[in-house]
């Protein structure tokens, strides 16, 4: 510990080299930050509490086929189940569905229910209540708002598809989300009326809400044990899983995320091998004099590692900060609707990134260290660059 | 006078390690510029091979999709008999009315779900579909809950395979064939008849769309005729149209591939960075002696940048050479809600995009070292060890 002043110094010799290796090192781990949170949101990270209590329930087949509304009271008599709400995809158009924004989701729920489901979503009480009253009242979120500038009072017309009809909504409240809003809801009665008499009552999800998460999956079981003689089989599983299984329609994710944060560690280790490699050439003849001095082996093997790992460590906390700010991007945008457990500062996460890019500056060094070392005092004295 | 090519050359050999890790890390970033372009084009390739010049798919106006589209069977009625479309073998026109929808699936070793498409359609519609051939099995019969799977689908997927069978709307489905489609859409598709899925889905009066073969030439001709009959109130697009238009859903790949990319860029600029302000100091003397000798400033500059640019090229060479075996590699991306298998494909334009990527990185990276050596007094730089 003594010698870290030594060390400092030593890495601040050559100004310039360690700022670029530094922004080298940062730019690629800033990448490696947002691609490790986003990695960590998506797979291992623990739903938040009013996340954890919602859970899915869909017919086992696949989302394009329904399920019948009976099933809603059956669900209600499962031990655990607090609320249950009719929560279909009504997919339509508005405007032109070429341009991608205008492709924002859009529910027809029980108005009711919605807000006692994400407690986390605030609404005005006046707006909220207008929603409850009026059969073509819709509500949406902030982010959806802010995109169009959609107004209280405002008409929203979509077509419908797979609920075919013209429908019209008008802009009763705009709710605000921790996550993306980009989002509209509105009354399934609505919807229900303008269809023939066989298309009424047909559900796409249920909605579940829990008394508590600890017994989530074995509720989700016992839903889907009550149906499992039935013609429509269920599935049910958490909200989370059930986000991230969307996620698959974009491809394999996971794959992606893997490999590329692989592509970018190994330039980062090679990046920082080089310079180090570059700075301990420089300074063969450093090390015979410090030999000389008396410094052994293992002192100067650890001086030169230590270097590596304070340059490391500087490019780690750089790119983790640079990535909260990308982070932040990420939240905002239409990916931010999958990932609602995703943090932009995580001291976890930061403590991870740097871990790792001082690992990599070990390994990278190991090499050119090892050789600096090992020279004997007259071979490294000899050396003249 | 220019300082001769051979200097830069021999240089980069000497200095093999350094060139070898600096170009090592421009590959990287190439590499993974190259594999998001071969996963893009390669879905472009799958997309474009699926559609055949003569036929016309018709929807329902303003839908992007079949998955959202609806057409009624008076709709098709009516269609079926329009001017310019083919006849078959059996004398009637080839005109095909489909019904597209989804399930899930579990891929082999993965747990989770996948949705995959199902495509109810008349026999008109094999028969229009030259690129698809049967290859292992028998067509389903009419009438039957029989199924034919694509083949990379029956390879990703277990319980689609031949002899299986299905668990899909609301009744059980016998594979009994498996189908080809050289490196068409159709390869990640299940096809039954369109009245045995409709019933099993409970869709009577709504089908999704309607394929039809035109005479030879005529199929811009139809279109049109089609779009302007207000009666039929259906639109219609060359099939190759519409499969172009589906490539859209690889843009968020695209553009975070190019992002990320981006970023590793500067990443790795400020390691060629580095690494060219190492060869300048190392070779001050050197430099003085060039401009001893009579070079000018700006060839001194010319050849430090030039060193550079070589450096880097040599990155986006290797870099290609990383990404070759990716080519042909099989993956899968969601396209309107459900999974379709393509292979990446590496092109040569791709190749050639992704060398002058790297230029572009080295030339940038090493404008400020090649200053640096240009700026160089003749003295100090002779004096300096």
């Amino acid at each position: 510990m003594k010698f870290l002043p030594l060390i400092l110094r030593n890495s601040w010799r050559n100004r310039r080299r360690t700022l670029l290796t530094i922004a080298s090192i940062g730019v690629s781990m800033c990448l490696l930050g947002v691609m490790i949170a986003m990695y960590s949101a998506f797979w291992l990270s623990k739903p938040k509490d009013n996340q954890a209590l919602r859970l899915v329930t869909r017919n086992r087949v696949s989302l394009a086929v329904f399920l019948p509304l009976a099933y809603q009271q059956q669900i209600e008599k499962v031990p655990g189940v607090r609320l249950t709400m009719i929560d279909s995809w009504f997919g339509g158009v508005y405007k032109d569905a070429r341009e991608a924004r205008n492709n924002f989701p859009r529910f027809s729920v029980e108005p009711e229910k919605l807000f006692p489901m994400f407690s986390e979503w605030t609404i005005p009480e006046d707006q909220k209540q207008a929603f409850l009253h009026e059969r073509t009242a819709c509500v949406i979120g902030r982010d959806l708002a802010n995109t169009f500038n959609f107004h209280l009072g405002d008409r929203i017309p979509i077509r419908g598809d797979i609920f075919p009809g013209d429908f019209e909504f008008i802009v009763r409240g705009i709710f605000d989300a921790p996550s993306n809003s980009d989002i509209m809801f509105f009354n399934k009665e609505y919807i229900d009326q303008a269809m023939p008499e066989r298309r009424r009552g047909q559900v796409d999800t249920f909605y579940v809400l829990i008394d508590d998460p600890q017994h989530s999956s074995r509720i989700a079981d016992s839903i889907d044990a009550v149906f499992r003689n039935s013609t429509a089989q269920t599935k049910t599983e958490s909200e989370q899983a059930f986000v991230v299984g969307f996620l698959s329609l974009l491809g394999n994710v996971r794959m992606f995320l893997v490999w590329i944060s692989a592509a970018v560690m190994f330039t980062i280790l090679l990046v920082s091998a080089n310079t180090m490699a570059m700075s301990v050439r420089e300074r063969v003849r450093e090390v015979g004099v410090l030999k000389t001095l008396g410094f052994t082996q293992g002192t100067i093997l650890g001086l030169i590692l230590g270097e590596a790992v304070a340059i490391s460590i500087a490019g780690g906390a750089v790119g983790y900060l640079i990535s909260t700010v990308l982070l932040k991007g990420v939240q905002r945008s239409p990916m931010g609707g999958f990932l609602p457990s995703l943090r932009v500062v995580d001291p976890l996460i930061a403590a991870v990134c740097i871990l790792l890019a001082a690992s990599i500056g070990l390994v990278s060094s190991l090499v050119p260290a090892l050789g600096a070392s090992r020279a004997t005092i007259v071979e490294a004295l000899r050396t003249t660059d | 006078m220019a300082i001769p090519l051979s200097y830069n050359l021999r240089n980069l050999v000497v200095r093999r390690t350094t060139t070898m890790m600096t170009a090592l890390g421009i590959a990287l970033t190439v590499a993974v510029l190259l594999a998001v372009l071969a996963l893009v084009n390669g879905l472009r390739v799958t997309l474009s091979s699926s559609g055949d010049p003569r036929h016309v798919i018709i929807m329902r106006k303003g839908a992007t999709s079949e998955l959202t589209s609806l057409v009624t069977r008076t709709q098709f009625q009516d269609l079926k008999f329009k001017a310019g479309i083919a006849n078959g073998a059996d004398g009637q026109p080839l005109a095909s009315l489909e019904l597209i929808t989804i399930i899930s699936l579990e891929a082999e070793g993965s747990g989770t779900g996948d949705n995959v498409t199902i495509r109810g359609l008349m026999p008109a519609g094999i028969a229009m579909r030259h690129n698809v051939k049967l290859i292992a099995g028998r067509w389903f019969q009419q009438g039957t809950n029989e199924a034919v799977v694509g083949k990379s689908l029956a390879d990703r997927y277990p319980d689609a395979r031949l002899g299986k069978k299905l668990r899909m709307g609301r009744s059980d489905w016998e594979i009994v064939g498996v189908m080809d489609a050289g490196r068409g859409a159709q390869e990640s598709e299940i096809w039954g008849d369109v009245n045995q899925v409709a019933a099993d889905w409970n869709r009577v009066l709504y089908m999704s769309s309607a394929l039809v073969e035109a005479t030879d030439a005529a199929a811009r001709a139809l279109v049109n005729s089609i779009n302007d009959d207000t009666r039929l109130d259906a639109g219609a697009e060359l099939e190759q149209d519409y499969f172009a238009r589906q490539t859209q859903s690889a843009t968020p790949i695209e553009y975070t591939g190019i992002f990320v990319a981006i970023i590793m860029a500067v990443g790795s600029s400020f390691a060629a960075m580095n690494t060219m302000y190492a060869a300048v100091a190392r070779r001050a003397r050197e430099i003085g002696t060039l401009r001893v000798l009579g070079f000018s400033k700006l060839s001194i500059l010319a050849s430090f940048w030039i060193e550079s640019v070589l450096l880097a090229g040599l990155g986006g060479v290797l870099g290609c050479l990383l990404v070759l075996p990716l080519n042909g590699v099989t993956t899968e991306v969601g396209a309107n809600f459900s999974q379709l298998a393509f292979g990446f494909q590496v092109t040569p334009a791709s190749m050639v995009a992704g060398v002058i990527f790297a230029v572009a990185l080295g030339s940038v990276g090493g404008l400020f070292p090649a200053a640096s050596a240009a700026r160089k007094e003749i003295l100090t730089a002779l004096r300096e060890i």
